[in-house]
């Protein structure tokens, strides 16, 4: 599903950002990325929806590879993916419900599918009682309910949040990680990149510790290193 | 489309200030162009009407028969850059010479004045190397005594064109150039103050072109209107001189149609380039 093949990513200015990384999530698993800020998780996350190409290696999302795909690919490979962000990344005039339907209508849905599809992917996240709420009437935790329905929208294989629940106070963060998980639990691989310890420890999903740009950890592997080495 | 058109009346809804910033940018850049065309128009057409006056006297020597001169008028009528050939006979020059001077008219007395022959040019020969060519042919003729034809006259006409001609050239590239600055600098400043939704767009699966789309009819709907604005403004400029100043001409639908559609078209490029260059960087 998300394959990294000894990748490394430079960047000209602030120089080697991740170095050797490789890693394989499978189909319909929950993988965290975890690390200290800078670490590297974010880049990661980039490459998998390719905003970023490794500068050596190989990054596989989904049967596309880096290597070679191009520009005007990029846009059908994001249809196969959600993203999800910290700052949620919502359009602040337009509503939830239009928030969402946003997402089908620049990939192209027909037009009379739309209403109904939002309906009910506003109703899986909990907020069916809100869709006409804009962004600035709806809390942290409901916001980042809506950019959840909105990455749902084109049924991605895998659903790629970084930090999702870092804006959030712990009532919130729970329900975000509850419904991640139900999510996960439908079939969709999650990638979430977090510094949230509580929330890993209280799971049992896989985890990939990056430190320095290099994967110093994977608990699918590695069980016997813990995760305690950068705190 | 029908999205696309929804999305460009968004963008007009959530940026008035920008979108009224940009049309009235292209508006007064090309107001500033349709004034200078308007000059240069007139100022042509003052110079053309000048021109047309451009005549060479060939001077009768004393005692030629009339039936000599006539019959030399028609070789002289086939030089190429002549256009017609008059003849003013002795009489004749006394008149005009008495009803150009009037109150004077009394001092004229007698045939003192020369018979003499009136050449006027054809169009685009009126340049002093063939007003010069011209006289040279007639002095060739015995009975021709001097031939006039405002050498330097013609010469500084001409200078004076060639200089107009320079000079709309360059301020008129000059204008062009910070137009298309400006206006690419306002359309820049739309692109990013939308920058955000750009960059959601693409993050969900939007294509470049699904991106581009709504700037595109953007940029070139407030061309046409900026173009529409400029051109009235122009008008008004021309209606205003002709009332209180002097007689303009304005210009032809043609003319008017062309500047409106480079408003569309600057308003175009501008968008494409500045949306081109964002897009690179998401």
């Amino acid at each position: 599903m998300v394959l990294f093949t000894n990748v490394m990513k430079e960047y000209a200015r602030s120089g080697v950002a991740l170095s050797n990384v490789s890693f394989h999530v499978r189909k319909g698993e929950f993988v965290f990325l975890t690390g200290p800020s800078g670490a590297g998780k974010s880049t990661i996350l980039k490459l998998v929806f390719m905003e970023e190409r490794p500068t050596r290696g190989e990054v596989r999302v989904s049967g596309v590879n880096s290597i070679g795909i191009r520009r005007s690919e990029i846009p059908h490979l994001r249809r196969k993916l959600g993203i999800v962000f910290q700052d949620f990344r919502l359009l602040e005039d337009r509503s939830a419900e239009a928030n969402v339907a946003f997402a089908l209508e620049v990939t192209g849905a027909p037009a009379a599918a739309i209403p109904g599809k939002v309906a009910s992917l506003l109703m899986r996240v909990g907020l069916a009682s809100k869709a006409t709420a804009f962004p600035r009437e709806l809390s942290g935790g409901e916001q980042q309910r809506v950019a959840i329905a909105r990455a749902l929208a084109n049924d991605p294989v895998v659903l790629v949040a970084d930090e999702p629940t870092g804006n959030l106070d712990d009532r919130a963060t729970r329900g975000i990680f509850q419904l991640l998980r139900e999510i996960n639990a439908a079939g969709t691989a999650v990638m979430m990149a977090t510094h949230d310890m509580d929330l890993i420890r209280r799971s049992d999903y896989r985890t990939l510790e990056i430190n320095r740009g290099q994967l110093v950890y994977d608990s699918a592997t590695d069980a016997a290193k813990t995760a305690q080495e950068w705190r | 489309m029908r999205l696309a058109a929804r999305e460009v009346l968004i963008g007009f809804r959530r940026a008035p200030l920008l979108s009224v910033l940009s049309v009235t940018t292209i508006a007064f850049s090309l107001f500033a162009f349709g004034l200078f065309g308007l000059v240069a128009v007139n100022l042509r057409r003052s110079l053309e009407q000048v021109e047309e006056r451009v005549e060479i006297r060939a001077f009768i020597t004393d005692g030629t028969a009339t039936e000599t001169v006539v019959a030399a008028m028609e070789p002289i009528e086939k030089i190429p850059q002549v256009a017609r050939v008059d003849l003013v006979t002795k009489d004749q020059a006394l008149e005009r010479a008495r009803r150009e001077l009037g109150e004077f008219s009394d001092v004229f007395d007698g045939t003192f004045l020369p018979a003499s022959l009136e050449l006027r040019l054809k169009d685009g020969f009126r340049d002093p190397a063939n007003a010069k060519a011209v006289a040279e042919r007639l002095e060739t003729y015995a009975f021709v005594d001097d031939v006039r034809y405002g050498e330097e006259w013609v010469a500084k006409l001409y200078r004076l064109r060639n200089i107009a001609t320079a000079a709309g050239l360059i301020l008129g590239l000059a204008f062009a150039a910070v137009a298309i600055i400006i206006i690419g600098t306002t359309i820049r400043m739309a692109v990013l103050a939308r920058s955000r939704e750009i960059s959601i767009m693409r993050l969900v699966g939007a294509t470049d072109w699904f991106v581009r789309l709504p700037f595109l009819i953007e940029g070139f709907l407030k061309g046409v209107l900026g173009g529409t604005l400029a051109l009235l403004l122009t008008w008004a400029a021309s209606a205003t001189i002709s009332r209180y100043f002097i007689e303009t001409t304005f210009f032809g639908a043609q003319t008017a149609l062309v500047g409106v559609l480079s408003g569309a078209l600057i308003g175009l490029l501008g968008s494409a380039v500045s949306v081109g260059r964002h897009l690179r960087k998401v």
